[in-house]
């Protein structure tokens, strides 16, 4: 009965000297030979400024940027913090911050008369989605081309530039990158 | 549910079917010992690891002393867990300067991550040090799995050995599972993360300019976004291919950097069952009997095929609690989702992870629709055995298996027998004491929860949904899932505790008798089949031991079951 107790701890410290020490530094060491960008965030940088990750969702109240998924961090979009709602199907309280946002995009675009796509009035699971389905966007395209003093044509053109498709046509949903798009209608402005 | 949601499962099944004979058959070579490519590289490292341990690596255990040796492991690798996670503020690599972990949490986690539940109480990015996630967390991700595998290999060899009293050694199974199997497929995976955005660093933090300067609740400006980075894409590999399912983030794999992209969440959601699917085929190899094997196998996909099929049209139904809202839900249920996997990379993974002891996430199955979150927790609770965890997976379906024939045996009046080994009042002792321990800390556990203060303090949601929370909470800890409802806020001294103890002995009280049945069964007689013996290697036995595990598994819970997620569905009928 005690006698497996000794190779149970210098097994245990082997193994972890092994799995918990040598294997994340190695893979950290390739990691940050072969693929940097993408080992330390995926960071995108414009005229020298970091303005942000393309696979993090960030927060949008200005009606000239395309707007994100809502997020439940606190505070919102915190990329310290990650965070869904969790808030259950039947929760009123849900029903109630839907509503709200749903309220908000309407202030925003009194015109946008379509029922609203629900990724855009509902929050994403990490708290922290870059993304927002085409038809997302496609909804905002009225509001962002009239603040900006561009034509819808113009701005639904860019959108479609900045749709990526299912892998492989098959997995995953088709999606807008919220940040990449809204860089592109700054940078053709 | 669309034709693309079906098209995705079936490539993800003939994608996970495909990989079974090919590592399968590895991994029988690898408990045979026999030689493999790997081990001339890594060979001498085994045997330094056997001879700095003083482990004599042909010494053969009998089922007592193997049981010693992975419950000494374990414990020692919990006390280890916790250590390190109270003394974190003194140890290197913690840029955040993360203090000392409060005791009831570090019980938790030391508990959680040893017993391969790896239920997280903690947000990793807020409180743990990189070195406790590394040292302490990826440590046990490895090992945990590679015990769940050992405890496995002992048991088929009680079934596979003809005669004898041993069951293999346990350091050797450990090691070579850890050395020769979770080892190269983690660097493999790990860097392959890394080249689809999963963050490997040991930067704490970057800090990124907004080009949308915001207002937080108080007036305050916002300028800046801070990202939290660390040795994630290491810890991801392994936590997916040991069906640990810890995350490195909060938001778990759900957070873009730890899940990127939708190419990255088809191998992440493939690599969880991989193991366990290829481990049937081990089973069969070293059975010298693969039908056995593919039998098994061939039960756990009919149910895994039929439950996502729920799923999916679940999670694609728009939620009825916002009906009537200016919204266009048809894309599904989104809350709590991400838009880059939609409604059916959430609810495949849903069902994958649930019926894997994974318990990682890629969306909060707390906004579920209601049945849709009921399947994961009944997936659960079913026990684990579709897949199921590494190694612990196939020995509850064995165990299933046992049950199956003993009650075709009485059906008949014959002396049941597996595999060539009768079936005496012993194993079903044992057989028994596994399906019985779990529901018992699930149903009592949740019962004490829901008339203490401290446990429905927790609740998140009104109503039945409450309900929900605490009994996906006792069902995920003591089938050592991990998942949650994760509204509850379970980070208090006795949700900490109760699940903490919850997670310790669905655990180690189901490896006992697993091993105490497998010494049982590899001392007895061989004997041949004859004309009365029950083959199975058939359709009829799968149709069989399918019906056993649901029946078994299932009905234990249908009470509890009606009053959370099926009262809620109801309730939608009614309020509106």
């Amino acid at each position: 009965m005690l006698t497996e107790i000794r190779p149970a701890l210098l097994v245990l410290l082997l193994l972890t000297l092994l799995t918990g020490i040598a294997y994340p530094l190695a893979v950290t060491g390739i990691a940050q030979v072969a693929m940097p960008a993408k080992a330390n965030g995926s960071l995108v940088i414009t005229n020298g400024k970091t303005v942000g990750s393309s696979l993090i969702g960030q927060c949008w109240d200005d009606p000239k940027w395309f707007w994100g998924r809502p997020s439940a961090t606190t505070p919102a979009c915190n990329g310290a913090a990650s965070s869904g709602s969790n808030l259950g199907p039947s929760n009123p309280a849900l029903r109630e911050a839907v509503q709200k946002r749903i309220e908000a995009l309407q202030q925003a675009d009194p015109t946008a008369k379509d029922l609203v796509p629900a990724d855009l009035v509902t929050t994403s699971a990490s708290g922290l989605d870059p993304d927002i389905s085409p038809e997302a966007a496609y909804f905002q395209v009225h509001r962002v081309a009239l603040s900006r003093g561009l034509g819808d044509d113009a701005v639904r053109k860019l959108v479609e530039q900045h749709v990526t498709p299912r892998w492989l046509g098959l997995f995953g949903e088709p999606h807008v990158q919220v940040l990449q798009l809204n860089l592109a209608l700054e940078q053709g402005h | 549910m669309t034709g693309n949601a079906i098209l995705q499962l079936v490539v993800y099944l003939a994608a996970l079917l495909a990989c079974v004979p090919l590592l399968g058959g590895y991994m029988a070579r690898v408990y045979e010992g026999q030689p493999i490519r790997l081990g001339r590289v890594l060979g001498p490292l085994e045997r330094l690891i056997y001879r700095l341990s003083g482990v004599n690596p042909d010494q053969e255990m009998a089922w007592k002393r193997y049981a010693w040796a992975t419950l000494w492991f374990n414990v020692a690798g919990a006390l280890v867990v916790f250590a390190i996670q109270r003394l974190q503020g003194v140890l290197p690599l913690n840029p955040q300067g993360f203090a000392a972990v409060a005791p009831d949490l570090a019980f938790n986690t030391a508990s959680s991550f040893a017993s391969n539940t790896n239920w997280q109480s903690y947000g990793g990015e807020t409180t743990l040090s990189h070195f406790t996630q590394m040292a302490a967390l990826t440590t046990q991700n490895f090992v945990s799995a590679a015990t769940g595998m050992a405890v496995l290999v002992a048991l088929i060899r009680g079934l596979a050995r003809k005669s004898g009293t041993t069951l293999g050694n346990f350091w050797v199974d450990l090691v070579r599972t850890t050395l020769y199997i979770l080892l190269p497929l983690s660097v493999v995976f790990a860097l392959f993360l890394v080249g689809q955005g999963v963050v490997q660093t040991f930067d704490a933090s970057a800090t990124v300019d907004l080009l949308n300067p915001l207002k937080d609740d108080k007036g305050a400006s916002i300028l800046t976004q801070i990202l939290a980075l660390g040795p994630a894409a290491s810890q991801i590999a392994i936590k997916q291919l040991g069906t640990n399912g810890g995350g490195f983030f909060n938001a778990n794999s759900a957070h873009p950097f730890e899940n990127a992209t939708a190419l990255g969440n088809f191998v992440e959601v493939l690599a969880i069952l991989l193991i366990p699917a290829a481990l049937c085929d081990t089973f069969g190899r070293m059975v010298k009997d693969r039908r056995q094997g593919f039998v098994l196998l061939a039960a756990m996909t009919i149910v895994f095929v039929a439950v996502t099929l729920f799923a999916l049209s679940f999670e694609h139904s728009p939620n009825p609690g916002l009906a009537g809202l200016h919204i266009d839900q048809s894309v599904g249920n989104m809350e709590g989702k991400e838009v880059r996997f939609g409604a059916t990379g959430s609810a495949i993974w849903s069902i994958v992870t649930t019926v894997a002891s994974n318990g990682s996430v890629n969306s909060m199955h707390d906004s579920f629709t209601p049945l849709g979150g009921m399947l994961p927790m009944w997936m659960i609770q079913l026990g684990e055995v579709i897949y199921g965890g590494v190694g612990s997976g196939l020995y509850g379906m064995l165990v299933f298996a046992i049950i199956a024939v003993f009650i075709a045996g009485l059906m008949v009046g014959r002396t049941p027998e597996y595999l060539g080994k009768k079936i005496e009042p012993f194993e079903m002792k044992m057989a028994a004491l596994v399906i019985l321990i779990v529901p018992a800390l699930v149903l009592v556990g949740a019962a004490v929860a829901v008339v203490v203060e401290p446990g429905t303090k927790a609740i998140a949601n009104p109503g039945a949904h409450g309900f929900s929370e605490i009994l996906y909470a006792f069902t995920s800890a003591a089938n050592n899932n991990g998942s949650a409802f994760g509204g509850l806020s379970a980070n208090a001294p006795f949700w900490n505790t109760a699940l903490g103890i919850c997670m310790l002995v669905g655990r180690f009280w189901l490896i006992v008798p697993v091993l105490a049945m497998a010494g049982s069964l590899v001392g007895k007689q061989h004997i041949p089949s004859g004309p009365g013996t029950l083959p199975t290697h058939t359709p009829l036995f799968v149709m069989l031991l399918i019906g056993v595990v649901l029946l078994v598994g299932a009905l234990t819970y249908v009470p509890a079951l009606a009053l959370g997620p099926v009262a809620e569905h109801l309730s939608f009928g009614v309020t509106r």
